[in-house]
């Protein structure tokens, strides 16, 4: 039995695509204003971005920290899931507990105590985005690796792997290397490209700490010039429409960690 | 960007995952051992999670000399601090009632039948997009629409409406409304769109066979079961809205009077002040966004009976 839509489900997509397209379209549009004439079409305004040695030095700077945030993630977190899967079941709810407290402490609350913490910390620490900032990222994204990590290890036999490879002679560095990162491979992947998404446009606390990265960038464009604004903020949806289908693809269609749509 | 919107998205998945007991295969004896395995982790999020809110919490409550007071919470109940707080409870309940009343409008149009597959994976795929398109980008977005030579601005005017003359401006408190539901939308759709699933055919087949009419289908069966649901989503778009404060920025640099603006303008040093106020505020958001917390929590265990 097929059913034909129904006009209010149509009346309703409409809505939300119009909501939704029609700012993306302004972008577009304003991107291809010609600088000088404001009249379309021209593709100054990316010409203009891409030639800017700021623009590079910014979006390499802040794809520098993603990688040392997704490093430091998952250092931290393979070890301590793999870990509470195998020796600490009872110890899952408390974990999963501590990731909930980033969404009651969120970047603006968390970054007026780490400052009072660390600013008299010595400047290789406080001064540089690679200590002070990928600290605090960690933080941010811990939630979301760990839940990926945590539903990633929960599909597999930890028990039997971790038996399985010690009793052939593996020590435990062989068995997380070998036999369970392979296995979890899917679910560090999806943590790391949703850290990506999270670093690539983390603006509040690079912005008071003042960091120089590619939303603080995007920012000083904002504020300086329309047109090429429009095109670098359209790139910026372009990195987060990469991370996201990336996230899609590794979890095959099926382990969209996003929203709870499983 | 990595704002209020991930977060959320995170936290929908989070309570039922927490639940699942598994057999616990280490004996007692070897439990204190057992901890140093994660020991580091531990520590890294004492130290950097742990301490900078307890800072917060007992910052608070000190004053300049150091001595403790409670007169920093008492400035919370002053202008412009009182105005903050109100504005932001407006705009989180105004985008989490819209949002979710939008979003679950066009979740529900995706998913029930007779609309085509394909719109729920481009609904839901689009949606993951939209509720990570937050920040400086989406500010600029929307300046590039309705700002006052905004695409849409520009198309009405040539209409002969004049927004910006009537009263309409995006670098208030509306304006960061309609912005946010850029985010607030997506994220609901995908809250709600498995809470939908849920929402057997088979329910409305054997009510219709029963002589249900649509209403009482909805009144009896499908409102008891989703509402649940809705509430808890709705609850996750307050606090997602609350938390946020780079969108906010991006339209307004500062201007609106939002308590995370406050606090950015506050750490920036544009405002020359008692830092414990600043720690105030902070810990005002953290009140709020606890009892969030523990409103959506009991919501998402009773609605997480009904998915899947």
């Amino acid at each position: 039995m097929t059913r034909r839509i129904s006009w209010s489900a149509v009346l309703w997509l409409a809505v939300g695509a119009a909501y939704f397209l029609i700012p993306l379209v302004a972008l577009l549009l304003f991107s291809l204003r010609d600088g000088v004439t404001g009249k379309c079409c021209s593709l100054g305004s990316y010409g203009e971005i891409l030639d800017d040695p700021q623009f590079v030095k910014t979006l390499r700077q802040s794809f520098v920290l993603s990688l040392e945030t997704i490093a430091l993630s998952l250092l931290l977190l393979v070890p301590t899931v793999y870990w509470v899967h195998l020796k600490l079941p009872r110890m899952r709810p408390v974990l999963a507990f501590l990731a909930l407290v980033p969404f009651v402490v969120p970047p603006i609350v968390l970054v007026v105590g780490l400052f009072d913490l660390y600013r008299d910390t010595p400047d290789w620490f406080f001064a540089q985005p690679y200590g002070f900032l990928v600290a605090a990222y960690v933080i941010l994204a811990f939630p979301y690796v760990y839940f990926s990590l945590d539903s990633g290890f929960r599909s597999i036999d930890v028990h039997t792997l971790t038996e399985a490879s010690q009793n052939l002679g593996a020590s435990w560095r062989t068995t997380l290397l070998q036999v369970i990162l392979p296995n979890v491979r899917a679910a560090a992947l999806a943590g790391a490209f949703l850290t990506l998404a999270i670093v690539m446009g983390e603006f509040t606390i690079a912005s008071l700490a003042s960091f120089d990265t590619f939303p603080i960038y995007i920012q000083y464009i904002n504020q300086t010039k329309a047109y090429p604004a429009a095109a670098v903020s359209l790139m910026s949806f372009g990195i987060t429409w990469a991370a996201m289908l990336a996230l899609l693809v590794v979890g095959r269609g099926r382990a969209f960690q996003l929203g709870g749509n499983r | 960007m990595a704002e209020g919107s991930r977060l959320g998205e995170a936290l929908a998945t989070t309570v039922d995952t927490a639940e699942t007991p598994r057999p616990a295969h280490a004996g007692r004896g070897r439990l204190s051992l057992a901890w140093l395995g994660i020991a580091p982790f531990l520590l890294y999020a004492f130290l950097f999670l742990f301490l900078p809110a307890g800072q917060v919490l007992v910052g608070a409550f000190r004053d300049q000399a150091g001595g403790y007071t409670l007169s920093n919470i008492g400035t919370l109940f002053q202008e412009p601090y009182v105005t903050a707080y109100r504005n932001s409870i407006e705009v989180s309940l105004v985008t989490a009632g819209a949002g979710g009343a939008l979003g679950f409008l066009i979740a529900y149009a995706a998913i029930r039948e007779g609309t085509p597959k394909i719109v729920r994976t481009v609904l839901t795929t689009f949606s993951g997009v939209a509720a990570n398109f937050a920040g400086i980008p989406l500010a600029f977005a929307f300046i590039a629409t309705l700002g006052s030579i905004g695409i849409v601005t520009q198309f009405l005017a040539d209409l002969g409406v004049d927004l910006y003359g009537n009263g309409f401006s995006l670098f208030t408190k509306t304006g960061v409304e309609i912005t946010y539901l850029y985010f607030q939308i997506p994220l609901m759709i995908l809250v709600i769109a498995p809470a939908i699933d849920g929402l057997r055919r088979e329910w409305r087949e054997a009510s219709a066979n029963l002589g249900a009419s649509p209403f009482q289908f909805w009144r009896y069966v499908g409102a008891p079961i989703l509402t649940p649901s809705l509430l808890g989503a709705m609850v996750l778009l307050f606090g997602n809205s609350f938390a946020a404060y780079a969108t906010a920025y991006g339209l307004t640099a500062g201007g609106v009077n939002l308590v995370p603006i406050t606090i950015g303008n506050f750490l920036s040093g544009d405002v020359l002040s008692n830092p414990h106020l600043a720690q105030a505020l902070a810990l005002g958001m953290f009140v709020v966004l606890a009892v969030m917390m523990m409103i959506y929590v009991p919501l998402q265990r009773i609605s997480s009976r009904w998915v899947r």
